[in-house]
């Protein structure tokens, strides 16, 4: 892409065009990264599985139904199309437990990007404002606790606080603010020592307008680029907890759940397992094109890397 | 470098200690670490009898301070599911948790190194896109359900592969390739924006500029600085690899210490797991300690630094 252009990060902030235009013009640069369109596409379809999941799914999700145990999906001899992916060892509509595992799989993202977040931002933004000692303290606790076998504490703590979808967002949204505090803590770092919010101090802004009017602003692109990335990440610890047994309970459809459950029938019955598998992989390379995406729009400094 | 080298082991101590520290709250957030560790079935009474063993009863603070006391001389108590102490229960899993670990990390560095590297010097080519595609491919593929696939086809399909056990060569091969190939990505990917990076960079234009050949540029000037960004997240991956292979070594039956991690959950074992959060914390701080070490060999800037 070309470097003269305005960039869509400009545009956004532009108070003189219109919202519409704005939206126009983001679109615009969407389409011009096919890989960010795919990633778009991808979320959007895994966002409206959760979100309309009674109007799309066929049957409920926990319903059992043991004359039907184990079909296989349509396309197969014997599977058909009452059943597209099939049914678990239970007889349950292994399409419509995909569908409800993404409300699942988005919650603990959702809630854990934005505890994670909050927490994040205001410990970051305390150490990068503050600086000095306090800055210094905040900041090497932070490098230890990243340092850490981040999983092994994960399952550690999982496993004491036992099987609850609040337990699992609480550890994520926790034991992820530190990622948000340094990258928070970084830019503050930055913009304090850039010319606009020098002329700020020194033209007598008190520090509520500095960091609400000034620091802020230019803190939402690289924080919501890192919170997809984040996201894609919970996502997918959540499944692989919930494959070791130790997320939301077994009675959830959840994708973690389908795949522990599908993998005693691995040789016998692989559809069981493998269709929770591409959901957490397609949802997770959607949301990794998308974070790619975004990253080059809000952080025009990177761009240049990218060609 | 001396400082450097006291001041990052000075960190990593003070961080041992927290390590021990977050094991001794979170036992005991819940309330009872007694009724944590029984089976459900058990009786008050032997669940009291426990408490009063395992000196649950006095106060916390002289709780800390014995775990802290005995953690110096390398005693983490006795496990509960094997009788015997826990630590060497860990600490003879590491071999086969290395092996694994590092047999992965060879192949994402035999790879992902290349693949960046031509990436990074062909922007845009078609080499480039596939290899971007794929390195972003393998980082969203669930490795859990990856192991399930393989083992499926190669295993007892094909036969080419065992699919558990660690009795012959060709053991390591499907969970070592499963546990490399998100690494494998991330090289590709890092690699490939640090060669790309530093050719934009203004000693790199003056390098050419005053004639250079273009293989010195390269090997000289670009690789150096690829290498350091590059050992950085080659050290992280491998505490990653060896604190988060719990799932490949479950699936494959591979017994390191993410199996016996596992195992120690579902027995309620938690002098055993507390046994090996401390140990992996100790492998993965040692190896940090070896990456800045290398940092500093490659890295002039810091080994004249302060």
């Amino acid at each position: 892409m070309a470097d003269n252009a305005i960039t869509p990060a400009d545009s956004l902030l532009d108070v003189k065009q219109s919202f519409s235009d704005r939206l126009a013009y983001l679109g615009r640069f969407l389409w011009r990264d096919k890989g960010g369109v795919l990633g778009m596409i991808l979320f959007l379809a895994v966002v409206g599985a959760a979100v309309f999941a009674p109007v799309i799914a066929p049957y409920d999700p926990l319903a059992q139904n043991l004359r039907d145990n184990k079909m296989p999906p349509a396309w197969q001899e014997e599977g058909n199309w009452e059943h597209p992916f099939g049914t678990d060892n239970l007889g349950r509509d292994s399409f419509s437990r995909i569908i409800y595992g993404a409300r699942v799989s988005l919650t603990v993202g959702f809630f854990g990007v934005l505890i994670a977040g909050s927490l994040g931002l205001v410990i970051g933004a305390i150490a990068g404002y503050a600086g000095g000692r306090v800055d210094a303290a905040i900041m090497s606790v932070i490098n230890l606790i990243l340092s850490l076998p981040y999983l092994l504490f994960v399952v550690f703590i999982a496993a004491i606080l036992g099987r609850s979808l609040l337990n699992v967002i609480l550890i994520f949204g926790i034991t992820d603010a530190p990622v948000f505090a340094r990258v928070t803590r970084g830019e503050v770092l930055r913009m304090r020592e850039s010319g606009y919010v020098e002329s700020a101090i020194s033209a007598g802004a008190r520090w509520p307008r500095i960091i609400f009017g000034h620091i802020m602003p230019n803190l939402i692109g690289p924080l919501i680029t890192l919170a997809t990335f984040e996201m894609s990440a919970m996502i997918f610890y959540e499944a692989g907890l919930g494959f070791l047994g130790l997320s939301v309970p077994p009675t959830t459809p959840s994708w973690g759940n389908m795949l522990a459950a599908g993998r005693k029938y691995l040789t016998s019955s692989p559809w069981i397992a493998a269709f929770p598998g591409l959901a957490i992989m397609f949802t997770s390379l959607g949301m990794n094109l998308l974070g790619d995406w975004l990253r080059d729009v809000l952080d025009p400094r990177l761009r240049r890397s990218r060609k | 470098m001396q400082r450097y080298f006291l001041s990052k082991l000075g960190q990593s101590i003070l961080l041992l200690f927290g390590v021990l520290l977050l094991v001794f709250v979170m036992v005991r957030v819940t309330g009872d670490p007694a009724s944590l560790m029984m089976s459900r079935q058990a009786s008050p009474e032997d669940i009291a009898a426990f408490r009063e063993r395992m000196g649950f009863n006095d106060p916390v603070l002289v709780q800390f301070s014995r775990l802290i006391s005995r953690a110096i001389v390398g005693d983490f108590g006795a496990s509960l599911h094997f009788t015997t102490p826990a630590m060497p229960l860990v600490v003879q899993r590491l071999p086969a948790t290395l092996e694994l670990a590092l047999a992965g990390l060879l192949m994402a560095v035999i790879v992902g190194i290349p693949l960046g590297l031509v990436g990074g010097f062909n922007p845009g080519s078609l080499i480039d896109s596939v290899g971007r595609f794929l390195a972003l491919l393998v980082q969203s593929i669930p490795n859990f359900w990856l192991a399930l696939l393989l083992i499926l086809y190669f295993a007892v399909q094909l036969g080419w592969f065992p699919s558990f056990g660690r009795d012959e060569w060709k053991s390591v091969v499907m969970p070592a390739f499963v546990l490399g190939l998100p690494v494998m990505g991330q090289i590709v990917r890092l690699t490939r924006s640090a060669v790309l990076e530093i050719r934009g960079e203004d000693f790199i234009r003056t390098a050419h500029a005053k004639g250079l050949e273009p293989k010195t540029i390269y090997t000289k000037h670009v690789l150096r600085n690829v290498a350091i960004p590059l050992v950085s997240v080659i050290g992280v991956q491998f505490g990653y690899m060896l604190g988060g292979s719990i799932y490949i070594e479950t699936i494959f039956s591979w017994p390191g210490m993410g199996q016996l991690l596992e195992q120690a959950i579902g027995w309620r074992d938690f002098p055993l797991v507390q046994a090996l959060a401390v140990f992996t914390s100790l492998v993965v701080l040692g190896l940090n300690l070896l990456t800045d070490m290398a940092y500093a060999v490659i890295d002039p800037r810091i080994r004249y630094g302060r």
